[in-house]
């Protein structure tokens, strides 16, 4: 069985190159999508909320006072910008793994999306780090010994490979694993059997994992920006 | 015999031995788990901080485990080796 990556339509071809859509592809842009029109219901709302929170005003002001204090108490002072980032990037997580559970196949079990993602993160770290430390950014590199520089870089540059490949393994696990379960199954049979299956690959790992990154990456970017 | 099946089927159990990553991983995670009912049991007003920490241990166990996932799947699909022979 191949669980790759499939060519849906070729798109264009370019110095003999053929760049094709693929299943990845699709799924990012119905899951950009998705996200796009809520963020536009949203905003076309917005003109006619009251002081009196009531039905749809109600739930967004839940979800933005939770994702503020979420990045207070695990940033602390001073970071209250990186809330609003870190929460589209939860929201593009979580839709993407949950994409699997429409019979898509879910964009981070591609390593090009998780690795992108983990870059975005790899860069936001280290210019957080040297926009706050200013020259104290490189210190820290010799801190506690000089001697454990090219240990201090080793660890830097593992962060974003471990971010990465923790998303992506995660997901394509699930994904294979419910595969092979609809291979095994008769027709008959794919409708309510793997639906158990789903609520743990999809529904809690997905979650599990998307709140899992963006933690994570908040946690490095305050560690680096932090003198010690 | 045919060098590519040899080579196929030792793949095959290299796979199967690096999915054993799972093990270190399981037990890591059982620890955490184990421990953070017994700190929720103590301190129950801090369930929240003691949850998040210990999904964020969680997480980090679990690397290891999924970079034996990751081998297993390079063996299986896009075997280096078999381009060898």
């Amino acid at each position: 069985m191949d669980f790759g990556n499939k060519n849906l339509w070729l798109l264009f071809e370019w110095n003999g190159t053929s760049i094709y859509v693929t299943q990845t592809l699709l799924a990012t842009w119905v899951v950009m999508a998705v996200l796009l029109v809520i963020a536009v219901v949203i905003r076309l709302r917005l003109s006619s909320f009251k002081d009196v929170p009531k039905g749809l005003q109600n739930g967004i002001e839940a979800l933005v006072e939770i994702m503020e204090n979420f990045t207070k108490s695990t940033m602390g002072e001073g970071y209250e910008g990186y809330g609003g980032f870190f929460f589209g990037i939860f929201a593009f997580i979580l839709l993407s793994n949950y994409s699997g559970l429409v019979g898509l196949r879910p964009p981070t079990s591609d390593l090009a999306t998780t690795a992108a993602l983990a870059i975005t993160s790899f860069l936001l770290i280290h210019l957080t780090g040297l926009r706050k430390l200013k020259g104290g950014y490189f210190k820290s590199y010799l801190s506690p010994l000089p001697l454990l520089l090219p240990l201090n870089i080793m660890g830097e540059l593992s962060k974003p490979i471990s971010l990465c490949f923790r998303l992506f393994g995660n997901v394509l696990g699930g994904f294979i694993i419910l595969s092979l379960v609809y291979e095994m199954l008769p027709f008959a049979l794919r409708f309510v059997l793997p639906d158990v299956l789903h609520l743990f690959f999809d529904i809690l790992v997905g979650a599990l994992q998307a709140f899992i990154f963006t933690v994570l990456s908040m946690t490095f970017i305050q560690q680096k920006s932090v003198r010690n | 015999m045919d060098p590519k099946a040899f080579i196929l089927g030792c793949s095959a159990i290299g796979a199967g031995l690096a999915s054993l990553s799972g093990l270190g991983s399981g037990l890591g995670q059982g620890i955490a788990a184990g421990k953070a009912a017994e700190a929720v049991g103590r301190q129950p007003e801090a369930r929240g901080a003691i949850m998040s920490t210990m999904l964020i241990g969680a997480a980090v166990a679990e690397t290891c485990s999924v970079y034996g996932l990751i081998i297993a799947m390079i063996l299986l699909m896009a075997n280096p080796l078999v381009a060898l022979v």
